[in-house]
This record gives structure tokens, sequence and C-alpha cells, in this order.
């Protein structure tokens, strides 16, 4: 039973990173099309600029920005300006708005296409990059998913501290958090992690919880939803350093022996061949965990925004292809939004189970041979 | 690529927001509730314990209280057999007593009637001969008045006599 619960999920781990491929190409095939598309339609002689830009608008939306688009209404954009805050020789806190279109404000101004840190906050005056902990969509997101995620935690813990468990069944907030987090603990931590397994809930719940929430508000295709952020290389890193953190800092000597000095031939170790891979594998493991979800939740959005791009991208073949196409464009689009909520849910797991299996690895028992 | 360099400022507020989150978690949030679950849990494999316990220390009074329904039965069995051996003993000998006693009652009867009688017979035989001596005399005086008489007489008596031997 267990067993089988291990398979398959190795079988979705395994899977994941194809589907994310062959999106990936999908993707590519898109952009072609595009091109080709407005090729085709600059032929017939149409106007070029009202046709859609693939590269503005995927990167538009899945990358990082120091304003949060909303919506654009006739040619004006909607969209929410965020603190840009730079150290460089002292503090430069300023709203995005006054960077908008190029503007140059307090000596910096946005990178253009072309330049090497393009779409980032330069100085105006070379070209060169300050110390930015600007307040950007992704940060804001972060925040405000945060947010919504510590109060329903601590709702739910007020619940139990409340209530008196033992005369009570879970009502409410706890009722919804229970079951996931009963499951995640005792199914996911405690099988993987060990008899010590206590020690690390708190933070592989957290971590669970934080990956699960991003990933849904990520789905929700409108403020404060939308934000690309378990998507990014950068959350995902950081996810990926706390586990590598949680692994290495609490390896039990055996761990440490099994790196260092394993159980193999002596010319093995004595070149180190092998202390030199066990090493390499500390940095393979936390690595793999910071591409899959990053991969994962990123191939996820291009495939939605690439379904819902085909109905703009269309509009130039006649209201025939057009509107069959967006017919089909809508429920792909259902499709794949439904399949965005297993995802969601599916990396936080997995993120979270190998987390707790690269932890429990690095607590041996120490086996009486 | 900006979408695979990350990017210095969002990794430090993951880092600050991350960790905020995972201390409020780890201070005032998971703890309390798992700890909780486990509680219940506990709670619920202890009742279950108890549960089971209870059963079985009801199953054995009611074994036991079946062992002394079967006792009690036996037991009443027994003494339902000894009061019906006592009875059937008790009626037997007062039969045999009683028959005794009829058959003594009835012996003592037939000695005494057999006395009666025997006094009786004695009696009527001695006044029987009395009566006869009285007769004899009455007849004997009367056959000696002639001589023939007295012959044949004494014929007779001694015929009755041999007969009387014989018989």
């Amino acid at each position: 039973m267990r067993a089988s619960r291990f398979v398959i999920l190795a079988l979705c781990i395994l899977l994941l990173p194809i589907r994310s491929f062959a999106v990936a190409q999908d993707d590519r095939m898109d952009q072609d099309d595009a091109v080709i598309l407005s090729e085709a339609v600059g032929v017939g002689g149409v106007e070029e600029s009202s046709s859609i830009d693939m590269q503005e608008y995927l990167f538009g939306h899945i990358a990082d920005a120091y304003d949060w688009h909303i919506t654009t209404v006739n040619g004006h954009h909607v969209s929410i300006p965020l603190p840009v805050i730079l150290i460089d020789g002292g503090l430069h806190v300023f709203s995005s708005e006054k960077l908008a279109h190029g503007a140059v404000y307090d000596g910096y101004r946005v990178a253009t296409e072309g330049e090497p840190s393009a779409g980032k906050i330069v100085r105006a005056s070379d070209g060169t990059r300050p110390l930015d902990i600007s307040i950007t969509k992704n940060v804001c997101g972060l925040l405000i998913d945060s947010v919504l995620l510590v109060v329903l935690i601590l709702l739910c813990a007020r619940w139990y501290r409340r209530h008196d468990v033992l005369k009570e069944a879970p009502t409410g907030i706890a009722g919804l958090f229970e079951p996931l987090i009963v499951m995640i603990e005792q199914d996911v931590i405690k099988d993987a992690v060990g008899p010590e397994y206590q020690k690390f809930s708190p933070y592989l719940l957290t971590a669970f919880f934080f990956i699960l929430i991003n990933n849904l508000m990520g789905i929700v295709p409108f403020f404060p939803g939308g934000a690309n952020i378990t998507g990014n290389i950068a959350v995902t890193m950081a996810m990926a350093v706390f586990t590598f953190l949680a692994v290495n800092l609490f390896g039990n000597k055996h761990y440490w022996k099994e790196i260092l000095w394993p159980d193999v031939p002596l010319f093995l170790k004595a070149i180190p061949i092998m202390p030199v891979i066990e090493i390499i594998g500390m940095f393979t493991k936390p690595f793999s965990l910071m591409i899959r979800l990053f991969a994962n939740m990123l191939a996820g959005h291009i495939m939605l925004l690439s379904t819902i791009a085909v109905i703009f991208l269309t509009v130039k073949l006649g209201p025939a292809i057009n509107g069959s196409l967006s017919v089909i464009s809508v429920l792909f689009g259902i499709f794949l939004d439904v399949l965005e909520l297993l995802v969601a849910f599916i990396q936080a797991y997995v993120f979270t189970m190998l987390s707790s299996v690269f932890i429990g690895l690095a607590h041996p028992q120490h086996e009486t041979h | 690529m900006s979408l695979i360099t990350p990017d210095f400022g969002l990794l430090f507020w993951m880092v600050l927001i991350f960790g905020a989150v995972f201390f409020l978690f780890a201070k005032f949030g998971f703890p309390v509730i798992t700890k909780a679950v486990r509680q219940r849990s506990e709670h619920i494999e202890q009742s279950l314990r108890a549960a089971e316990e209870a059963r079985l220390s009801l199953e054995r009074f009611a074994e036991d209280q079946n062992r002394l329904i079967e006792q009690t039965k036996v037991e009443r069995a027994e003494i339902l057999k000894a009061a019906s051996d006592e009875r059937n003993a008790l009626l037997a000998k007062a039969q045999e007593d009683a028959s005794a006693e009829a058959a003594k009652i009835l012996r003592n009867a037939r000695e005494e009637i057999a006395a009666e009688q025997e006094l009786a017979r004695r009696e009527l035989r001695s006044e029987l001969s009395a009566l006869s001596v009285a007769v004899a005399e009455k007849i004997v005086r009367k056959e000696l008045d002639n001589a023939d008489g007295q012959k044949q007489l004494l014929d007779k008596y001694v015929e009755e006599a041999v007969q009387s031997q014989v018989n």
C-alpha cells in the first residue's frame, strides 16, 4: 500500500519534467506560429502593430515587474505602482510610477531590451545595477499570500487553543486544515524523516503550505493572484536553500561518515571519487528541488497563457476560425486550470516529500550488522 | 535570460518573508495543532484500549455467570434427586413398616382367634362330654333294664371303639 503510493509519486516526479519540456516546446511552437501568423498578416497588408507580441505577452505575465499590471483599457495601462527600494550609497525609495515609459528618475531608469540587465533598474549614467531590494510584483504577491496563509493557519491554531480537542470535533477552519496537516505530517513527514520527525515538521509543514498557497494564488488570474511566484527561480532557490540547511545542519555523524568516508573499497575513497560524488550529491538534491518546482509552475503558467493567446492570435484569420478556435481554447483552458490545481498540490506535496526524504537520509539509524 | 537568473532583491525578500512565516508557524501555528491532534489520537487509542478491556472483563463476567448458572442447575438437580430418593426410601420404609405391623396384627389376631377357638372347643368338648355322659347314663340306665339290651350295647361299643381306632 505505502510502497505503491511511493511508486506512483516517483512516476509523477519523473513524468512532470517531461511534461514541462513538452510544454516548453509547445510554447516555442506558439511563438513561431505567432511570428508566422504576423508575417502572413503583414504580407496580406493588414496593420502590423495590432498583432499581439507573444514575447512581451508571455514575459509580461510570468516575469517579475516593478509594478503590478492589472489590465489595459483602450491602450491605457491600469496597474498598481509598487515601491522601488535601492541601496546605492544611501537608501533610495520612490514609486515605480516615476520610471514608467523609460523615464529617468533620481539617476535611475529601467534598462531597455538589448541591455545586459533588461527590465531591471539600472543607473542612468552607465547602465550598471545598484543593490535593488524593491517591492516587486512577486515580493508583493509573496507578502499578500503570506499574510493570507498566516491568518488562516493562526486562526486554525487558535481553534485548537480555544477548544478541548478531546471533547469536540474540529469545525470551520480547523476542519479544513486538520486533514491536510495530519496527512502531510503522518503520511509524508513521519514516514520519510523517521523517529525525529517532530523537530522538522514545523519547517516541512510551513514549506508545504507556503508553496501550496503561492501555487494556488498563481492560478487566480487577477489581483491579488496571478503573480508567478513559485515559477520564479529566486523563490524556489530560497526554498531549496532552506531544505539544504535543514538537511546539512542537523545531519548526524553517520550521515557525514557516509559522505566523507563511505563503506566502499579503499581505492574508491583513497582517490576521493566517492566523497566527491557524495558532496556533489549534497548540492544536486536541493538543486533538483529548485528546478522541479520552478519549471513545473513556470510551464503551467506558460501553457495557460499560450492557450488563451490562441484566441487573440487567430483574430486575423476570420470569424469562423477565430470563433471555433476560441471555443476550443476556452475548453482547453478550463482543462488546464483544473490540471494546474492538481499540479499546485502535487508540487507542494513533492517538495515536502523530497525534503522529508533528504532530511531522513541525513539521519541514518545506526544499523547493527 | 532573466527567467533563470535569480534576482537578488526577490531572494532577499523571499528569505525574509519565509523566515517570518516559518517563525510564526513554528512558534504559534503547527506545534499547537499537531500537539492537539496527537493528544487526541492518543486519547482515542487509550479509549479503544479501555473499551477492549471493558469488553474482555464483561465477557469474563458473562462467562462466570454462565458457569454459576450451570453449577446451580447441577446442584438443583442433585438436591431434587436426593429429595426424591429420600421420599422414595421413606415411602418404602413406611410401606414395609405398615405391612410388617399389619402382618403382626394379623398374626396376633389369628393366634387369638385360634386360642379362642381352642378354648371354645375345649369348653364345648367338656360340656359335650358331660352331656354325653349324662345322656349315656340315662341310656345306659334304660338299656340295662334288659339282658338282651345289655349285650347289644356291648357290641355296639366294641364296634364303635374299633371304628374310632381305625379312624
